[in-house]
């Protein structure tokens, strides 16, 4: 089964990193990534940039509507997420602790993927 | 012993801050009470956090305990009372939830808003509203706030007091400001945090590394301004425009500490994630057409950020985007940017005609005689060109800077006119 998790913290947070910070949960989550990626369960996965960078087109009227921000104002904002292939709910919820280990605060929504388009390979 | 937890408790604590402090500030009317609240609940959540893990939301936890601890403090001190055991406190969720849905109204962002605003104060000196913003808001340290600035602990406790005596005199503006108002404070804090940049900005190498945090918290604050305000365009283009100039923070000085100019740094130094936030905000900016100076120079920066080599710069772009500024800010500094384009585009003879008649008012400026120099080697005008490098030097305001106009001198005598570059800002 293939699961999308997302990964929820406050952007605040996040962003109050001093580089030397960041990059040292970026060392810790890589260790999480490889045990899967070593198995060939690690699909493709996404940082996002901040919300603030975000816009959103409301559907709900013709023609959209085009506004700045997030879809939802929350205390916990989307920043990234992954696709992997696990055999089942256990295993992943089993490398969500891994990443939770690496990357403590916030929370991880674990989705099982019901399309999956591997799309093209982007240069 | 290290305790996992600090740097995330440490974390959550910063970024609370503005809020919690703004929430406070709405209840006690008054700076200092509202900065002693925020220090006790913070140590509170140093107790508290790392036994019984972080609460949901930081920022209302704080005020609420802070807001508490205050009173409580007050009534001790009328019925020498035993203060509340750290138990009570400890099991907010009811509360904090109560809390945490009166937070989400418009009170939020004028809190912050109007903490930041009363460090813009127009009698406050420059250097003093963002020493203030720098303890206040951010939460800095007298000691290292004095590092940052190269003076001494003493001498920035003082500037602080003062500054924070002159807001007191003031009086904050408590009342919900208007649509207007709220609009000219915005303003206000932009420049303001502006500001803050350039105090990082502007260090030479020797101090880059002590005051480059400045750099950092400008651009945490200007994120939390545009997060308040997320369709305003020229605060998209404020942050985008921070986080261009810090892109290049890695490849402004060479191994030496000496200036390293924008054509010649190394741009595979330059901080590619920061530079795509930038052109990010940008995209998002231009959507509004509703062009200001932050956008403009934001855009401007993003040009050479786009440039893969010097030599693929778009000058004409560059100069177009100069002349909008001269429009929207006409200042002789602009103006004299502008040259520097004018000068790849159509030639030096053209810049230097265009900055001729600034010399009045420019006659006290540094970058202004290194760019005549430089115009003037271009030109075969050795002779008015070194009598322009020694004005350069003699207003220098760092020895950085007069080393650099060196620097410059030596290599456009080395390349011989023309073909050297002149160049007003590195």
């Amino acid at each position: 089964m293939l699961y999308a998790i997302f990964c929820y913290n406050d952007e605040d947070v996040v962003f109050s990193w001093s580089k030397e910070q960041d990059d040292a949960v970026m060392a810790k989550l890589d260790v999480a990534h490889q045990k899967l990626a070593r198995n060939g369960k690690l699909g493709p996965a996404v940082r996002l940039m901040p919300t603030t960078a975000a816009t959103t087109v409301r559907k709900d009227q013709e023609p959209p509507l085009v506004i700045d921000g997030p879809f939802a104002e929350t205390k916990e904002q989307l920043l990234g997420f992954y696709v992997v292939d696990c055999s089942s709910l256990d295993e992943a919820v089993e490398f969500t602790r891994d990443l939770a280990r690496a990357n403590p605060g916030g929370a991880y929504e674990i989705r099982p993927v019901r399309l999956y388009l591997p799309g093209s390979e982007m240069k | 012993m290290t305790d996992p937890q600090l740097d995330w408790i440490d974390a959550a604590l910063t970024s609370a801050r503005p809020q919690a402090i703004g929430a406070l500030l709405r209840y006690f009317r008054n700076l200092d009470a509202a900065e002693e609240a925020f220090q006790e609940a913070c140590l509170r959540a140093l107790k508290n956090w790392r036994q019984n893990g972080p609460p949901r939301d930081p920022a209302a936890w704080l005020i609420f305990v802070g807001r508490n601890a205050a009173i409580d403090a007050v009534r001790h001190r009328g019925r020498e009372e035993a203060l509340p055991p750290d138990e009570v406190i400890s099991d907010l969720d009811d509360a904090e939830a109560a809390l945490a849905e009166r937070l989400e109204d418009a009170h939020y962002r004028d809190d912050i808003l109007r903490l930041l605003f009363i460090c813009c104060h127009p009698d406050l000196p420059a250097t003093q509203q963002v020493a203030v913003a720098l303890r206040i808001v951010s939460g800095l340290s007298v000691p290292q706030i004095a590092r940052a600035f190269l003076v001494s602990e003493s001498a920035m406790e003082q500037r602080i007091t003062r500054a924070k005596r002159s807001i007191a005199e003031a009086g904050v503006p408590f009342e919900t400001p208007g649509a207007v108002e709220r609009a000219d404070r915005v303003t206000a804090v932009a420049a303001m945090i502006y500001l803050v940049f350039n105090e990082g900005y502007s260090a030479g190498s020797g101090e880059a590394a002590q005051r480059a945090p400045l750099c950092e918290e400008a651009i945490r604050l200007a994120r939390l301004l545009l997060r308040l305000f997320p369709s305003e365009p020229e605060i998209m283009g404020l942050t985008a425009l921070l986080l261009l100039q810090h892109a290049r923070a890695g490849a402004r000085f060479d191994a030496d500490g000496a200036i390293v100019l924008l054509e010649d740094q190394d741009r595979s130094l330059w901080n590619r994630d920061l530079i795509a936030q930038a052109l990010a905000l940008i995209d998002k900016a231009m959507r509004h057409n509703r062009p200001g100076p932050y956008q403009v120079q934001a855009a401007i920066a993003a040009l050479h950020a786009r440039a893969a080599r010097p030599q693929d710069t778009d000058w004409a772009q560059i100069d177009g985007l100069y002349a909008a500024l001269e429009r929207m800010q006409p200042n002789p500094v602009v103006t004299l940017n502008r040259a520097v384009a004018v000068a790849k585009v159509r030639g030096p003879a053209a810049a230097l005609e265009m900055i001729e008649p600034l010399a009045p008012r420019l006659s006290g400026y540094f970058h202004f005689f290194g760019v005549k120099g430089a115009l003037l080697m271009q030109l075969g005008r050795a002779e008015e060109a070194r009598l322009a490098f020694g004005r350069a030097i003699a207003l220098a305001n760092t020895a950085a800077e007069a080393a650099h106009i060196r620097m410059h001198l030596d290599r456009l005598m080395r390349d011989s006119a023309p073909g050297g570059q002149a160049q007003a800002t590195p």
